[in-house]
């Protein structure tokens, strides 16, 4: 990696400051993304701001109005441990690596970075979350904006994701045999008012929601109200691990597969 | 004597209690005094015409102790092959140089173009980025097929083609065989690919060079598994160091299978660097570039050919196949696809015509060379899947069908050069079939039909050839070296003793089995026997670790050693107790007069050896320390039968292994706790081949698969409990421990089995699919299922 200085502050408001002042400086969550591409000599920043001391935005809640909520600066373990109230999004987190990418990594790190074959985004789309920013809140319909984009301005840090706890909800992670990513991965939740489908894994696009299964679901929440639907393969990612029309057929599946453990 | 430490104990393996509590010492835990960093620049194009290297600015970067370049290896050896094939037309191979640092052209990527030598390693990268190039670039070729075509791109302009060699064996067999296929009442063709792999031991390479200003001496500590081969093969042909001016080191190694079997451009270059510098050099690789730098392996591409009579016997087998070398040749690529692969297509089966063709073919990739099995996995695998396709065509159980035409007789004289001395294959399929519990494989069936899954039961059986020998006669066919082991036995005067051998342990456990067999030769404790390894300066000139090679061979020159320990320590017994020399006896560490209550141990014995008081001066000198050389009269020839049983989500594609029997025949065991971890290694690593793993160059050759991201190597998770059984046991006639080598069976044996088990699942639900090329992963059963 090339030189860096290294920041790690204790308090929000340090952190934001130290992200705006004149030094080229980037956040530093968990590192399981960016480390990586510090070893690789990908990225080079003057300077990082590493969140992980910032107790405040670590931890689990329950708000008001009924929403789990998880601080950005969470690790996955913690929200596979303390997330009980949302089994479907405990078990994403559960899956999510292995046990030390687990206890490093962040949710807000994983939103942030929108890696398109990462878990986290499908939970937060399929569950219509919204993304609380030192600067503002987003609804998760506007926070994902293509592979590795998200609305986020620079300097802007998550500190918190809400998440409305849905009547029933599943996670299907069908795994890329090298990577564990979702080769193709589906979260499927309903809710009072209708079912979300999310889609992480597929589509050049990133996460995406599957508009066409939502609307079967909701009026007929059961497998077979979408065993005839199908996705084009166009627009999906096809690579050495699958084509597009084999990602295309397993977003099907995986729906399929998702509303019945769903229960 | 206690069972707990010789032949045929489970002793837990002594050299684990280091390496599970991090005291083992790799040779990146070496570091000298003064030391300095080299970084490679690497050409990150697959070809291209190397116009300029400006290192200027690069010079003046911090921390820049020089910088080298190709030309800075003008006039100096390039990397040796040790193995030239002779092909169909009796022709030797078009054999290309292999420059230390590329000179005029890149030829793959990966290939090193300069190296800069620095005080830390973050100085030399960051001084590698500034490093100014013009390279132009070449077409790549990359398709074995296409790289034979006229006009193709050459990846060496000074060779007529990219045509390496093309191999006929046997040549002579060649009408027959046509012959039998005009007359044959059934052929089944197969083509297929043995995908190229990436050996990935959990160590990456290392080399650290050091040069003794004051005596002249070179030494070089690497991540090797023949450090004698590095030194004769550098010292000679690359640097013109004599040996006695040169010490190679391997001390702990972390796996090699095979990739670190040759002779690397970082080792040469680290060795040189340090004289020109005279400061020690070192080079730690990267994953990234072990993965565009360490030897690959397989990548052929096969179309096999079974002929039957009307009575479902096997007439003739015929192949065709192009492996590929890559850009050059490393250290042992021709021996691979020719006398390695050639020479098992005979299998278990008592074919009587058999005719192989290999075209050997240069592209722009990563050199390919030995990998665990390193032809006889290729061989295995085509013989094995067209048999299990005839099988189907002709509607006859697949078991059946091998065992008809298994051959039973041995000695046995395969036509294709080899003689087999012993096997027993019935009795490793019967022992098969018990352990797999065939019987209850149609109730496993229903179980997960009834689950929406496809279940399936694959078998094959496997022949390989360990410890590849005699040195006359693969003299005779193209090795640059011999093929013998050796090994010194040094008593102490107390009693214990030191192995010096010339095997080399990078896994195997040979500090525990080879002291085993110490210690039952002589009947005492395995405790008192010490086993050295990996260092020239004070093993005898061996051959090194690869070819399940060191129980059979090394261990073979060991016993030979220690015999002639016993027969001099039971001439000095002999004077001891005033006896004659025939009537000494040896038992549990004790000498005895046979017939008599006279003994002196072996203690004793080696005491006077030291301390000659008491002592026959006149007939034998003092001390107890012997050397043997041992060469092989004939290979090995271990055998056995393998089970898989896949489950296959008709929805996905997604294969999951459900249980694995391996059925076993390696003659007599040492120790068979270790047997069953290089089985379940060797397993492991095949099942990694048939689902998970995949090389992967696009059309311009570039690496696609180039980290673990997209490298798919097996988990924990992706493996099932083994059934494994080394029960039967035919023991090789021609060494003396009747051993037969264990290290790569697993990784021969298993991929036919689990692909035919995949295909048996497919077929099992309706689904018309005669075969699907390896790796089988979701995508590409699913797509075979599309039809």
């Amino acid at each position: 990696m090339y030189a860096f200085d290294i920041e790690r502050p204790t308090r929000l408001t340090d952190a934001v400051k130290l992200l705006s002042d004149a030094t080229d400086s980037q956040p530093l969550g968990g590192g399981q993304t960016l480390i990586p591409a510090l070893k690789a000599r990908l990225a080079a920043p003057e300077r990082l701001v590493c969140l992980s001391a910032v107790d405040e935005i670590k931890g689990i809640c329950t708000a008001d109005d009924g929403a789990l909520c998880i601080g950005g600066g969470t690790c996955h373990a913690d929200v596979a441990a303390g997330a009980g109230a949302y089994p479907a999004l405990a078990s994403l987190a559960a899956n999510i690596g292995d046990p030390a990418v687990r206890n490093r990594g962040t949710i807000g790190g994983s939103l942030a970075n929108n890696d398109p074959s990462s878990c986290y985004p499908a939970a937060v789309l399929g569950s219509g979350a919204t993304v609380v920013t030192t600067n503002r809140k987003i609804a998760a319909d506007d926070f994902f904006e293509g592979m590795f984009t998200t609305s986020l301005e620079e300097g802007e840090i998550i500190t918190e994701v809400r998440f409305p706890v849905p009547e029933k909800a599943n996670y299907q992670k069908f795994e890329q045999p090298a990577s564990r990513f979702a080769l193709v991965g589906v979260f499927v939740a309903k809710y009072a008012d209708g079912v979300r489908v999310a889609v992480t894994g597929a589509s050049e696009d990133g996460v995406f929601r599957w508009s066409e299964a939502e609307a079967a679901l909701s009026s007929d929440f059961s497998a077979g109200a979408v065993e005839g639907l199908s996705l084009s393969g166009d627009g999906m990612i096809s690579d050495m691990h699958g084509s597009g029309d084999y990602r295309a057929h397993l977003v099907g599946v995986l729906t399929r597969r998702a509303v019945a453990a769903a229960g | 004597m206690p069972k707990d430490g010789g032949i045929g104990a489970s002793t837990k393996r002594r050299e684990d209690v280091r390496f599970l509590t991090g005291t083992g010492n790799y040779t990146d835990d070496i570091n000298l005094r003064g030391q300095a960093y080299v970084h490679f620049l690497r050409s990150d194009m697959a070809h291209g015409r190397l116009n300029t290297v400006d290192t200027s600015a690069a010079e003046g970067m911090p921390g820049v102790i020089r910088i080298f370049t190709g030309a800075d290896f003008e006039g100096i050896g390039g990397l040796p092959c040790g193995w030239q094939v002779t092909d169909r037309h009796g022709e030797v191979m078009q054999e290309p140089g292999h420059p230390v640092l590329a000179q005029g052209k890149v030829r793959h990527v990966g290939d090193p173009i300069a190296a800069v030598v620095a005080e830390t390693r973050e100085q030399a990268r960051d001084a590698a980025e500034a490093i100014e190039l013009d390279i132009e670039e070449l077409s790549a070729v990359v398709d074995m097929k296409a790289a034979l075509k006229d006009g193709a791109p050459k990846v060496h302009d000074d060779l007529t083609s990219n045509l390496c060699y093309d191999w006929g064996f046997v040549e002579e067999n060649k009408p027959a065989v046509d012959e039998a296929f005009k007359s044959a009442a059934h052929v089944t063709t197969l083509e297929l690919v043995n995908n190229r792999l990436v050996a990935n031991p959990m160590e990456p390479r290392v080399a650290v060079g050091d040069f003794n200003r004051s005596t002249g001496d070179h030494t070089l500590y690497t991540t090797s598994q023949n450090p004698h081969v590095i030194r004769l093969l550098m010292g000679a042909f690359v640097l013109g160091i004599p040996e006695h001016k040169l010490r190679v080191v391997a001390p702990d190694v972390g796996g090699g299978f095979g990739s670190k079997i040759f002779h690397y451009a970082e080792e040469a270059f680290c060795t040189f660097a340090a004289k020109a510098l005279n400061r020690p050099v070192k080079w730690t690789c990267s994953r990234s570039e072990a993965f565009m730098t360490d030897a690959h392996g397989r990548d052929h591409v096969t179309k096999v050919e079974l002929a039957l009579d009307a009575d479902n016997n096997f007439t003739a087998l015929r192949t065709d196949t192009h492996a590929n070398m890559g850009a050059y040749l490393s250290t042992f690529a021709p021996s691979v696809p020719t006398w390695l692969h050639g020479t098992l297509m005979a299998g278990n089966y008592k074919t009587p015509l058999i005719y192989v063709n290999v075209k050997a073919v240069f592209t722009n990739t990563v050199p390919v060379d030995a990998y665990r099995g390193a032809g006889r996995p290729e061989a295995t695998y085509q013989l094995e899947r067209v048999i299990d396709k005839a099988a189907r065509e002709l509607g006859v159980d697949p078991i059946a069908l091998r065992r008809q035409n298994f051959i039973t007789e041995f000695p046995y004289a395969t036509p294709v050069a080899v003689e087999y001395d012993t096997g027993d294959y019935h009795a490793t399929m019967d022992k098969l079939e018990e352990i797999a519990d065939f019987k209850g494989f149609d109730a496993r069936r229903k179980e997960s039909e009834a689950k929406g899954r496809l279940r399936g039961l694959g078998i094959n059986c496997y022949i390989e050839a360990c410890g590849i020998a005699p040195s006359n006669l693969v003299g005779q066919l193209g090795a640059r070296a011999g093929l013998y082991e050796s090994a010194t036995v040094r008593v102490n005067a107390t009693g214990g003793l030191v192995v010096m051998t010339g095997s080399h342990s990078h896994g195997q456990g040979h500090e525990t089995s080879f002291a085993q067999v110490v210690a039952e030769m002589i009947g005492i404790d395995a405790d008192q026997v010490e086993i050295v390894h990996g260092d020239t300066a004070n093993t005898p000139m061996g051959m090194g670790t690869y070819g399940s090679r060191s129980i059979a061979v090394g261990g073979s020159a060991m016993v030979r050693a220690t015999e002639k320990i016993i027969n001099k320590a039971k001439k000095i017994a002999a004077h001891l107790m005033e006896a004659s020399e025939a009537d000494i006896e040896l038992k549990d560490g004790q000498f005895s007069v046979a017939g008599t209550d006279k003994s002196v141990a072996w203690g004793d014995v080696t005491l006077a050896a030291y301390v000659p008081h008491n002592y026959p001066l006149e007939d034998i000198e003092p001390g107890l320390e012997e050397t043997a050389f041992y060469d092989p009269s004939n290979f090995t020839y271990p055998s056995g039968a393998y089970a898989c049983e896949v489950e296959v989500d008709p929805d996905t594609g997604k294969v999951t292994i459900e249980r694995f029997a391996a059925a076993d025949d390696f003659g007599n065991i040492i120790n068979p706790m270790i047997v069953s971890g290089q089985v379940h290694g060797g397993i492991g690593q095949g099942i990694g081949q048939a689902l998970l793993e995949a090389c992967v160059y696009d059309e311009n050759g570039q690496l696609q698969s180039g980290s673990y991201m997209d490298y798919a190597m097996p988990r924990a998770d992706d493996v099932p409990f083994y059934q494994v059984d080394h029960s039967c046991q035919t023991p090789c006639t021609h060494n003396p421990l009747g051993v037969k080598g264990c290290g790569e069976a697993g990784a021969i044996g298993s991929p036919p089995s689990v692909v035919n088990a995949v295909i048996d699942a497919l077929q099992s639900g309706g689904k018309n699919v005669t075969h699907i090329d390896m790796p089988l992963s979701p995508s590409r059963v699913w797509q075979a299922m599309q039809g």
